[in-house]
């Protein structure tokens, strides 16, 4: 395994400080269970989320790089970011600082207003919570270390857009064996069955939420989500492994508008997937912020034997 | 005019005969339903240029017609009408008014990007949609959409001190709609609030509570806002200048 992944700059984002409040909670008791070592990144922004890019794409590029340079600027060269909001941002600047020379002049021009060294392609990785603890840790560790197995438990695991789409900003996927697929993701799949859950086919592990218009366009989330919950259901799956904190509210949310809006009522369980790896660590389900769902797992965590 | 697939075709451009007979032949009733033939002198010659200098829409001239962003497209599937490909066509070919008809739909791209990674031409038609959204705007053939409203609510946020707060991104999207009290009316908002607050422990409650009244907010963040300020209203002129918009009005 990666010995220098071990220790690495943590940005956990906006919306991991608010509603993601869970997904923050269980991915860092995750690691420190691991002995893993999560440093925040100083005085962090927002990545620009969805929404700035409508507003300007290149503002969106300077706010990633901004983070960026924070982290080169505490002497890392791998920041890990668990929402796919937040890691897609980063991502997508990297791509752009590289390929695009009209990012780069903008992005240079913001840095030296703001005071700050510019951001250059190159000096920081990104990863997502996923790929790091498959590098950082890996399967085989995982298993040796599960106390409490996750057997019997059927997960679907959904990935959501932002972790494999657009594919162009994630040159490192799709290069065979070990590496990540882009048309059929399966890093949770392989932490999750590591750790003994049994993994269902399901065939919307990348479809869209609807998260972008979650509150301005909700009829049109809730059909998505709708569709999400009742595909995971059909495959048999009791749980949903989610990790974005979008993807992870908005399903929890439109679930809850389904029924009352539509009267269309589902009941697989919707979990961050961090949730389920520290529940099979061992860790207590308090300490992986199962009460702070808002969709509510107590009652299956428990009869489950977990936490 | 070319005629486009049988879903598009418009109810106002099609002729039902009752009673039609061409050459001895009854060609009355289900077969009778023609297109009406008209000949399109309105073109707006400049509306693919306005559209790519605007930031998403730079390589939509690169467009072949193939349709595989509507095959693979997250809102086609659940409202047929939503063609991405179809509205490139259009763009493309300068119709305006036809464009203008679907103006309360297209704003409701998901920005999934789906069709980003299917288009063999590197079209980005998920941002020739944003752009296209935008110019509808500008060109004030629609009023801002309530997507226009919470990218602005939230980016406003960003700018002014650097980060969000999920509580005040809701708040604030429906007073900009005009409903400030909506999440108080909305079963299912009162249904997630209410469930969490009876679950959560007191920790986690008392930092939602305190989010509220101390804003998240960014070190030493007024340079980085002042740049990006003047930057928005720089691209604002240009766009403005490449529609050929007067000077002033807001983003
Ligand atoms: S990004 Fe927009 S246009 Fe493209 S597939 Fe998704 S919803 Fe459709
Ligand atoms: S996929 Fe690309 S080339 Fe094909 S119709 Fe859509 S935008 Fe045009």
């Amino acid at each position: 395994m990666e010995k220098d992944l071990k220790k690495v700059a943590y940005y956990p984002g906006c919306a991991l400080e608010g509603t993601g409040y869970a997904y923050n909670k269980s991915t860092k008791a995750v690691a420190k269970e691991l002995g893993l070592d999560l440093v925040e990144v100083e005085n962090w922004n927002c990545c620009g989320a969805m929404e700035v890019k409508n507003i300007d794409p290149e503002i969106e590029t300077y706010l990633s790089a901004r983070v960026l340079s924070q982290t080169e600027k505490m002497g890392f060269d791998k920041v890990m970011a668990p929402c796919n909001g937040c890691y897609h941002n980063l991502k997508k600047a990297e791509h752009d600082l590289t390929h695009d020379a009209h990012s780069v002049e903008v992005n240079d021009r913001l840095s030296k207003k703001a005071g700050h060294k510019t951001y250059e392609a190159g000096k920081v990785e990104t990863l997502h919570a996923l790929d790091w603890l498959m590098r950082a840790v890996g399967e085989e560790e995982i298993s040796r270390r599960v106390r409490k197995s996750l057997s019997g438990i059927k997960v679907a695991n959904y990935y959501g857009c932002m972790y494999t789409r657009p594919r162009r900003i994630f040159p490192e996927k799709d290069k065979g064996p070990g590496t990540e697929s882009t048309a059929n993701p399966h890093f949770m799949d392989d932490l999750l069955a590591a750790a003994g859950a049994e993994n269902v086919a399901f065939p919307l592990k990348t479809a869209c939420c609807g998260g972008a218009h979650t509150l301005s366009d909700s009829d049109t989330s809730t059909k998505l989500c709708l569709n999400i919950l009742t595909a995971a259901e059909a495959s048999g799956a009791d749980v949903i492994a989610t990790e974005c904190p979008t993807c992870h509210t908005g399903l929890e949310m439109h679930q809850i508008r389904a029924e009352k809006v539509m009267g269309r009522k589902t009941k697989v369980k919707i979990m961050h997937f961090t949730q389920l790896l520290g529940l099979a660590l061992g860790l207590s389900s308090r300490k992986v912020g199962v009460n702070d769902n808002f969709s509510d797992s107590r009652g299956f965590v428990k009869e489950r034997g977990l936490g | 005019m070319p005629i486009h697939e049988k879903s598009l075709i418009r109810p106002e451009n099609l002729r039902e005969q009752d009673e039609l007979v061409i050459d001895g032949v009854d060609v009355s009733g289900h077969w009778s339903t023609f297109i009406e033939t008209r000949a399109v002198t309105d073109y707006n010659e400049a509306m693919q240029d306005e559209i790519a200098a605007l930031a998403g829409g730079e390589n939509i001239h690169r467009c072949w017609q193939c349709g595989s962003c509507t095959n693979a497209c997250t809102v086609h599937a659940v409202n047929p009408d939503f063609n991405p490909r179809y509205w490139i066509y259009l763009i493309r070919l300068g119709m305006e008014d036809e464009l203008v008809r679907d103006k309360d739909i297209i704003w409701q791209c998901v920005s999934c990007n789906k069709c980003t990674d299917a288009c063999p031409r590197d079209v980005v038609p998920e941002a020739v949609m944003k752009a296209t959204a935008h110019w509808l705007e500008l060109k004030g053939h629609v009023d801002k959409k309530p997507s226009t409203h919470f990218d602005e609510g939230f980016s406003a946020q960003v700018i002014e001190t650097g980060k969000i707060e999920d509580g005040l991104v809701v708040r604030d999207f429906f007073k900009r709609m005009g409903d400030p009290f909506r999440p108080f009316k909305e079963p299912y908002l009162v249904a997630m609030i209410t469930g969490i607050a009876k679950r959560a422990p007191i920790g986690y409650l008392l930092k939602m509570g305190l989010a509220l009244v101390v804003r998240p907010r960014t070190r030493g963040w007024a340079p980085a806002r002042k740049g990006i300020e003047e930057y928005i209203r720089e691209v604002d002129a240009k766009d403005r200048k490449a529609l050929g918009l007067p000077a002033e009005g807001g983003h």
